[in-house]
């Protein structure tokens, strides 16, 4: 009998770390373009982006540093919710927030730039508010662009393994996803199992491309 | 009539020169006409708000007044909070809203109802409501971008080089129907261009602008007719400038085409050089007045015009009949001593 436990806790990870990593991507994006300060830029940009470029251990390796019993904010939360961060269920999430960040971050900050500078001081004479431009010009001009990192961030988030091993570990029923599942059961032996789950996240990455690219063909078809 | 003015004195530090522009309007059009990378379209954006000037006052006054900018008095109105148009040279609609949208994007959502039709039907766009921009020819795409700012309501309406990307029949056909849209408009409008055709047809007023710095300033036709300085006589379209050296009150001798011409206005120690339009030759006999002889001269023809150029390196136009093709060029060619431009 096959344990749906990983496909559940891969799912639930994915969409509440999608669903951060999305807003929290989009508005760190706007900042940055904001910004003039082509150090500052420079600096943010590599912090932002280390997450891709580091192998997935170390980023893990420093989230256990943080987040971990004695680490500053896992001392925090155990001190005053008396929660533990580390090798739980939420640990999962961190980790595919992080993992995923840059790759949401980097695409809506292109999408950004992309858009033509004139539309958002056509919009400021026009009187629209800050908030106006930001969602009905610079948003939704950048929608094509900010969709694909949202695919390529939600699919990094799903796929997160090094970093999820190395904060959350590999705990069946709680912090075992998708990715971990397979490693557990090919290290066991049991391929057929490991089959099983390789399907399941082929078929749920593929859809979730599927659906997403449909809607930012139809958006941009619809202009031209 | 309503008390109007616009007053603009900007000082602003730019990569390449200072930008300084000094101006008051009390109606109607004003033009700026300078190279690409003069400091134009800067100015226009510093009027909207767009760009924040080093120092200086901007204020409008239509019954009362307004300060836009003042950098003694820390004061920097936000664009929404000026009340200014602004004509992009792509146009800036918006991609992503229908000609209706991009229309009513300005407008309360209470007088959307009633003013968004107004315009549609003011700027003969029925039938394209739910059009895309991209789905617009590029006349459609400025009479949106028009239709937009009208809709807005603005008090100055600022055009930055509003034909510059088109080929020539379109321009030609849209500058007609922009004077056409502009003509009801009461408020102000300044229309920044490098296209001396441009500047003349749609602005009773000149600036002329080099390097961030206002070379001449004054009625369109007063700059045009009398440039009084090299740059503004180039600018302003004349074909033939020569470096000179005085030989007494009415002569002179041009350095760049050897020749000697008689003027009709007296000659003061500041003048350096003159120049010539390349319309203002015509035929002579060997002893006329600025008579001078045309050896290797060669010539090209233009669908209304013939083109000659002279061995020495003047320009003339000729005109002529689409249907002409063959033209001898006059032995000897003249100017008459009030068509030099006397230049310093």
């Amino acid at each position: 009998m096959m344990d749906w436990s990983p496909i559940f806790i891969s799912m639930k990870t994915a969409s509440l770390s999608i669903l951060i990593t999305f807003f929290v991507g989009l508005i760190v994006a706007w900042l940055l373009v904001k910004i003039k300060n082509d150090t500052l830029k420079i600096v943010l940009d590599g912090i932002f982006t280390l997450p891709i470029v580091l192998p997935p251990t170390v980023v893990g390796f420093f989230l256990l540093y943080i987040f971990g019993v004695r680490g500053p904010i896992g001392s925090f939360f155990i001190y005053f919710f008396a929660v533990k961060i580390a090798f739980s269920w939420p640990a999962t999430v961190i980790a595919a927030i992080v993992m995923s960040f840059p790759l949401m971050y980097r695409s809506a900050r292109g999408a950004f730039e992309q858009v033509d500078s004139n539309l958002l001081d056509a919009g400021r004479t026009l009187g629209m508010s800050e908030w106006k431009i930001f969602w009905k010009i610079l948003f939704a001009n950048a929608l094509p662009g900010i969709i694909s990192g949202g695919i390529l961030a939600y699919a990094r988030g799903l796929g997160e393994f090094g970093a999820t091993a190395m904060l959350a570990g590999n705990i069946a029923g709680q912090t075992r996803t998708l990715p971990m599942a397979v490693y557990s059961e090919v290290a066991a032996g049991n391929m057929g199992e490991a089959f099983n789950y390789v399907i399941v996240i082929v078929i749920i990455s593929f859809i979730a491309i599927f659906i997403m690219d449909y809607v930012s063909i139809r958006k941009e078809r619809q202009w031209k | 009539m309503s008390n109007k003015l616009l007053k603009v004195n900007i000082h602003k530090e730019l990569k390449e020169f200072d930008l300084d522009v000094e101006f008051e309007l009390k109606n109607g059009n004003l033009g700026i006409l300078g190279p690409s990378g003069c400091g134009k379209s800067m100015t226009l954006k510093s009027i909207a708000g767009i760009e924040d000037p080093d120092e200086g006052v901007i204020s409008l006054v239509i019954d009362e007044e307004t300060t836009y900018f003042d950098s003694d008095k820390k004061i920097n109105l936000k664009p929404q909070q000026r009340n200014v148009g602004y004509l992009f040279q792509n146009y800036a609609l918006f991609p992503n809203m229908t000609v209706e949208e991009n229309i009513g994007i300005g407008v309360s959502k209470d007088n959307q109802e009633k003013t968004v039709p107004e315009m549609i039907k003011r700027f003969h766009l029925e039938g394209l409501e739910k059009r895309y921009p991209r789905q617009l020819s590029g006349g459609q795409q400025q009479r949106v971008a028009l239709a937009r700012i009208m809709a807005y309501g603005p008090d100055v309406i600022l055009l930055d080089e509003p034909f510059s990307a088109m080929d020539t029949f379109l321009k030609e056909q849209l500058r007609i129907e922009l004077a056409n849209s502009l003509k009801d408009f009461d408020g102000f409008t300044i229309l920044v261009t490098h296209d001396r055709d441009e500047a003349f047809q749609f602005c009773n007023e000149l600036i002329i602008l080099d390097e961030g710095k206002i070379i001449a300033k004054g009625n369109t036709y007063e700059i045009f007719e009398n440039p009084k300085k090299v740059q503004v006589a180039r600018l302003t379209g004349c074909k033939n400038i020569s470096e000179i050296e005085i030989i007494d009150d009415y002569h002179l001798k041009s350095h760049d085409w050897g020749l000697t011409f008689e003027v009709s206005e007296k000659i003061t120690p500041n003048i350096t050089h003159i120049g010539i339009r390349a319309h203002d030759f015509s035929a002579a006999e060997k002893d006329e007045v600025n008579a001078f002889d045309t050896e290797n001269s060669t010539k090209m023809e233009m669908p209304f015009e013939w083109e000659v150029t002279l061995s020495n390196g003047l320009w003339w136009k000729y005109e002529k009949q689409i249907y002409d093709h063959e033209f001898e060029i006059p032995k000897y060619l003249k100017v008459n001593p009030k068509d030099i431009i006397l230049l310093e």
